[in-house]
């Protein structure tokens, strides 16, 4: 385990595109994460991996800033981010797309598309959104809500790429659909992992995570408690997958 | 001509004077039902910013010889910063507890502004003249209309579509929707949440103002002239729907209508016969009648 950690440090070079110590996040009572560690070099693919309740999404909403309380070190693209309010921490370049999808009911599609504003030069034109999800093109003006799952997952993700953020937080984006919308979906992560953006992926899915992450962190007990490159996620296959009660 | 045995003419006073009321709840409750969306606070003061509209108009006129013309736009204001300071020192520390706190807290609030002006003004009420381009009426030849009435329908109403466009068909209200329906994810898109939450505070009491200053001529000004209104006004918005802003407006408008009416027919009913049609409206469509039934 801890030879892995050393392995895929030494193989980064550069300064992390996000870069998490000692994270510790509440919700109320309740302490959700314990000190997770977590860095995310430019033009990765990362996934968190772990069983219900370990703290992926909650880690992803602290990114967020959007947890009642955490402390710790999140730093985004070399700031500090855990002091600033949440509108801010957006514009240091980040996006989340949350595991619900947060499509508005009360917005249609192109309301829902442009309702984030542009928080770095860069980002795509609804035109280039709707060239990379055609089937959102026939549904603008339908209320966001009535789409179906896949073109909800579509939307959620589009409209995080208009932001010209280039560090994508995805939680759980192939939950519930179809086999082919899946695919459509890893083949837009791959797609985007080819234009230099930075993604760290919450995954139940191991499978799907296998077909576009570089690396992993298994969290247990809102802790980081391995972690992984591809060769050795591989070669620890089966140990983890028991791991991880899949 | 007659109208069961009612004379045409009773009918459409007392029509025309429901369809001003009307115009007078659309506008108080639209302001109600946006700061409830968006603030979750039920504005217990809605109606103490509409009477300090008319006082602003009124003291502005008295002791700066600001006319009504310019005080429909300056009250507005003043009452918008004054609900911007309150909104920003006190009502924004209750944000998220139970509802009955900012209920407290407004209510509190008219009665210190009531209390206040009690003091300084009487509560008989002071007049206030209606703009002397607006004196006179037209003649119907069924029924006369005074001026002023009809600009205040007009006024009142084009504030309403004015608002409505703006919540509804602008970037600016997508993002107050959004801020509406999921606060924290809108926030993590970058937009600052907290001051649309105090800009919509200030925006709601602002439209209460307006149309206090679009009563002042019609009604005495006087200190207790919002109370008289709000349990209406709360009566419209729980009729219309929470939050529902097309709600507020079709059924402050509607509410207006029925009581004039009502009053043409069976006048002792008519304080009375918002309240069955709110009591009929919940029994039968609890989430009222523009309402969206929560999933």
């Amino acid at each position: 385990m801890s030879d892995a950690i050393a392995t895929t440090t030494a193989a980064r070079a550069g300064d992390p595109m996000l870069a998490i110590s000692g994270l510790q996040a509440w919700y109320g009572e309740s302490h959700v994460l314990h000190g997770v560690d977590v860095d995310v070099y430019p033009g990765e693919v990362v996934t968190l991996l772990g069983r219900n309740g370990a703290g992926k999404s909650t880690t992803l909403r602290s990114i967020m800033g959007i947890v009642p309380r955490r402390t710790g070190s999140i730093r985004i693209e070399g700031q500090e981010s855990i002091g600033l309010r949440p509108h801010r921490i957006a514009r240091c370049g980040v996006a989340f797309c949350p595991e619900d999808r947060g499509i508005y009911a009360t917005l249609d599609v192109v309301e829902n598309l442009e309702l984030p504003p542009r928080v770095r030069q860069g980002g795509m034109s609804t035109e280039q959104v709707l060239q990379l999800f055609p089937n959102l093109r026939e549904r603008l003006r339908s209320a966001g809500t009535k789409l179906s799952g896949g073109e909800q997952q579509m939307l959620a993700i589009g409209r995080i790429l208009r932001t010209g953020a280039h560090l994508l937080l995805l939680d759980e984006p192939t939950e519930g659909l179809a086999p082919s919308i899946v695919s459509q979906i890893g083949g837009t992560i791959r797609k985007l992992k080819e234009q230099g953006y930075t993604i760290l992926l919450v995954e139940q899915n191991v499978r799907f995570a296998m077909t576009v992450s570089d690396r992993y962190f298994i969290l247990d007990q809102g802790q980081v408690v391995e972690s992984h490159d591809r060769d050795s996620f591989e070669r620890n296959f089966d140990t983890l997958m028991a791991r991880l009660g899949v | 001509m007659d109208f069961f045995g009612i004379p045409i003419q009773a009918v459409l006073g007392q029509l025309m004077l429901g369809i001003v009321n009307g115009s007078f709840y659309a506008v108080l409750s639209l302001g109600l039902a946006i700061i409830f969306g968006v603030l979750k606070i039920v504005n217990f003061a809605h109606g103490a910013f509409f009477m300090l509209g008319a006082f602003v108009a009124f003291m502005s006129g008295r002791y700066l010889g600001i006319d009504y013309w310019a005080a429909l736009f300056i009250a507005p204001l003043v009452v918008a910063c004054i609900g911007i300071v309150f909104e920003y020192l006190f009502l924004r520390r209750l944000y998220g507890l139970d509802p009955i706190y900012g209920l407290l807290l407004t209510f509190s609030l008219v009665l210190v502004l009531e209390g206040g002006f009690r003091v300084a003004f009487g509560s008989s009420g002071q007049p206030y003249p209606t703009p002397e381009l607006l004196r006179g009426v037209f003649n119907l030849g069924f029924m006369v209309l005074p001026y002023y009435r009809a600009f205040v329908i007009v006024a009142a109403l084009s504030v309403c579509l004015a608002t409505w466009f703006l919540i509804e068909r602008t970037r600016l209200g997508a993002s107050l929707r959004a801020a509406t329906e999921r606060p924290d994810l809108t926030q993590a898109f970058g937009i600052n949440v907290p001051l649309l939450v105090t800009l919509t505070y200030g925006a709601g009491v602002g439209l209460a103002a307006f149309a206090g200053v679009l009563a002042a001529p019609i009604f005495h000004v006087n200190p207790s002239m919002g109370s008289n209104l709000v349990i209406i006004i709360f009566a419209v918005v729980v009729i219309g729907g929470l939050g529902s802003i097309i709600g507020a407006i079709v059924t402050g408008l509607a509410l207006g209508i029925v009581e004039g009416f009502t009053r043409v027919f069976y006048s002792e009913f008519s304080s009375t016969i918002v309240f069955l049609v709110m009591v009929a409206v919940l029994l039968l469509r609890p989430a009222g009648l523009f309402g969206r039934t929560e999933a």
